[in-house]
């Protein structure tokens, strides 16, 4: 029997995926071997592990818990900006933690806006530290993410049954037991599940807005092993106990999530006839207008506050910048050398496990990675001066997951589509790679590159640990300066970080979509 | 002469089973009632499914192991013809050079292919730009420029209307008599087998029989095909 024609081979793919799971396993086998269970936890390591799932539940919990109401409203209100507020919705994906904080400190924080009003008016200012602070910036950029998963439900009753409630004359309450809370018993838990995992690997925020024996996550906890003690054997031990918890929390999050909130078609209006009492419509337009300025005035603050400062920036902020922008250009080429193989080899249909490679960046951590490699590297080499190449190669693998639902679908419906008439003409191999797959994939690719890009240039994390004074990041860079109290410099570097990031997306995801042909 | 020798050929698990040949040079339909197997037939000689029992031969030449681009077969979809992001002379030259890599010369013939089925001025337009009829010229002047032994339709102009359809069928017939390719055209409506063919193939109930002559048999046809054309 002939074996089966294809346009384009699986092996690259297999490659790609074999290389991704070697990474994380054998980091994982690295941080194992090298983790000291006789010595047991500390007591300082069982806070850890309870101020990880605590803050983790609050914020799961308050995320979705408003995510609903505000879902809601925007389901059954039209108005101006309804369709640019919900794109901002998405914006928190690509949004570089360390500038939400400071936004959120200009807000919230002991001398921030808030705080102000409330001096005015002889009460005490804000406290934002500690374990409040730290759910605060995770409702802040989860609520918009559990809001999307949320108006996804809404939005996939079909327009059917709500004309038929109307029809029926469904009051509020008949219209929320007919159709909304048997929709809402369906995607909550699954939006629960994804913001709990999210926020269980909780480093930046932590690290900002936590600390101390009382605000401690686990990634933390590794971070501070790592770096303030050197000890090696703790580190690993507490990331055997973070693996644990992120894998089982993307399990239960990839079972029972539905959708992935990044679909198109969310501003889509549906047309309603419930909710035209004058306490609804009150109801609706308070959720609307109290989640946009909670989303917007953080990120009004940075550029108010960076403004100022963004002319005056210290030459280490330019040069760290330079850095990023570098870290995010080899990060965004090494996740499509990555992703793109993968996803020709997932398209042909017969590679089920390259999809799971790819997922395997969801429960692993980038702490927990970068101390594996911290383990594998010492020995050899100088691991402080490979910071930036391994801070390029674990973001682009915390990004393959987000890349491959992006690339997938349309390098499934290329196969499937043109396989057969390139195979017919012999255009098997680079002439199909060159001339049909990689033009059509072109907008996904720009999309995907976008977010890789953006991810990267604000990703504070491995690079915390493996970072000597002499070398930064540009979001590294803004936390060092928080750390001397040089708030007007930091604040400037914040704004062009979030420049760079969202620059950087717009460029990417444009350019990809630029003349396109459907 | 192609000769189907003895074949079995599986889609899922639907089968269907052929021992005939044709005559090269002949122009023949395949007709049948939908889901008899007609397509199958026509992939399986393209070499997009592989033969379970059996071989192909097209003049003495086994094809059963080869690639389908490496087959001496041009074939037409029922949609999907051309790549929407290559323009009509991109698209047609394929059918010379897979990866687009023209010589002077070769572009030449490309227009010369172009010219001959009515498009030479739309050379650098993008098959959106084109009307339907327009789109399966490009496919048969990049059909012309393949000038492989056999051309197998599968049943590409099924979208057009009734005169377009008969436009495309005639300037199949003239590129066939052309090249003196051998043609294989599925297809439900026994007129285009009248107007084109002078065989016919009937596919069945998971058998494909011999050709017959298309007069003869449409005039005259066995109780499987009456049922069918009804």
């Amino acid at each position: 029997m002939a074996r089966r024609a294809e346009p384009i081979g699986a092996f690259p793919g297999i490659g790609a995926a074999l290389l991704v799971a070697a990474l994380i396993f054998g980091t994982l086998a690295a941080v194992a071997l090298r983790a000291e269970p006789g010595r047991g936890f500390a007591a300082s390591d069982w806070a850890a592990l309870r101020f990880t799932l605590v803050q983790a539940l609050l914020s799961a919990g308050i995320s979705v818990g408003l995510a609903t109401g505000l879902a809601r409203a925007l389901a059954r209100r039209r108005f101006w900006g309804r369709s640019v507020l919900i794109a901002l919705l998405g914006a928190p994906f690509i949004l570089p933690v360390i500038v939400a904080i400071l936004g959120l400190l200009a807000v919230f924080g002991r001398a921030g806006w808030v705080s102000q009003v409330m001096i005015y008016f002889g009460a005490e200012p804000l406290q934002i530290y500690g374990l409040h602070g730290v759910v605060l910036a995770h409702v802040f950029f989860n609520l918009p993410l559990a809001t999307r998963l949320i108006l996804q439900g809404w939005q996939e009753i079909p327009a059917e049954r709500f004309r038929l409630a109307a029809q029926l004359n469904a009051g509020p309450g008949a219209m929320w037991q007919l159709l909304e809370a048997p929709m809402l018993r369906r995607v909550v838990p699954g939006a629960l599940a994804v913001v709990f995992a999210i926020c269980l690997s909780s480093f930046a925020v932590a690290l900002t807005l936590g600390g101390g024996p009382r605000a401690t996550t686990i990634e933390l906890a590794i971070y501070q092993a790592f770096r303030f003690d050197f000890d090696l054997g703790r580190a690993a031990l507490l990331s055997v106990l973070q693996l644990g918890l992120t894998g089982c929390a993307a399990y239960v999050a990839l079972r029972v999530s539905a959708g992935e909130g990044m679909g198109a078609g969310l501003d889509r209006v549906l047309r309603r006839w419930d909710g035209a009492g004058v306490t609804a419509r009150l109801l609706d337009a308070g959720w609307i207008a109290l989640a946009g300025l909670f989303l917007v005035l953080p990120l009004a603050a940075v550029v108010l506050s960076g403004l100022p400062g963004l002319l005056l920036l210290p030459s280490g902020v330019w040069a760290a910048a330079l850095t990023s922008v570098l870290v995010a250009v080899i990060s965004t080429l090494l996740l499509l050398g990555l992703a793109l193989p993968m996803a020709a080899a997932v398209a042909l249909g017969r590679w089920k496990a390259i999809e799971g490679a790819g997922i395997l960046g969801l429960a692993a951590s980038p702490l927990v990675i970068g101390t594996g490699l911290f383990i594998v590297i010492y020995p050899i080499a100088d691991p402080f001066l490979l910071a930036l190449p391994v801070t390029a190669l674990v973001n682009a693998v915390m990004a393959l997951p987000f890349a491959l639902r992006i690339l997938v679908p349309r390098a499934r419906e290329i196969t499937m589509r043109y396989g057969r008439l390139a195979l017919s003409l012999d255009m098997a191999g680079t002439a199909f790679v060159w001339r049909v797959f990689l033009p059509r994939m072109r907008a996904q690719i720009g999309f995907a590159a976008g977010l890789a890009a953006a991810l990267s240039m604000g990703d504070l994390g491995v690079i915390a640990l493996f970072a000597d004074p002499e070398v930064a990041t540009l979001p590294l860079q803004v936390y060092r300066l928080m750390g001397a109290y040089q708030m007007q410099a930091a604040a400037g570097a914040a704004l062009l970080l979030l420049l760079l990031s969202m620059g950087a997306f717009w460029l990417l995801d444009r350019g990809g979509r630029w003349h396109a042909e459907a | 002469m192609l000769r189907l020798e003895n074949c079995e050929i599986a889609n899922g698990v639907f089968k269907v089973s052929a021992d005939l040949q044709i005559a090269a040079g002949s122009r023949v339909a395949v007709v049948g009632p939908s889901g008899a197997g007609k397509t199958t037939l026509i992939e399986a000689i393209a070499g997009f499914l592989p033969l379970t029992q059996g071989r192909i031969l097209w003049q003495g030449q086994d094809l059963s192991a080869m690639d389908p681009g490496k087959r001496p077969v041009a074939m037409l979809f029922q949609d999907g013809n051309l790549f929407p992001h290559l323009t009509v002379a991109q698209n047609a030259g394929l059918g010379l050079r897979p990866n687009l890599r023209l010589t002077l010369p070769e572009q030449t013939k490309v227009q010369r292919a172009l010219d001959r089925v009515g498009l030479a001025d739309l050379a650098a337009r993008k098959p959106a730009a084109l009307s339907g009829g327009q789109q399966s010229r490009v496919a048969l002047a990049r059909v012309l420029l393949q000038r492989r032994d056999l051309l197998l339709l599968d049943e590409p102009f099924a979208a057009l209307g009734p005169a377009l359809k008969a436009e495309m069928l005639d300037l199949v017939a003239e590129i066939a008599s052309e090249t003196g390719a051998t043609v294989l055209m599925v297809s439900h409506d026994p007129q285009d087998a009248r107007r084109i063919a002078d065989q016919v193939i009937l596919v069945a109930e998971g058998q494909a029989h011999a050709p017959q002559p298309t007069a003869a048999l449409l005039d005259n046809p066995p109780p499987a095909l009456k049922a069918y054309l009804g």
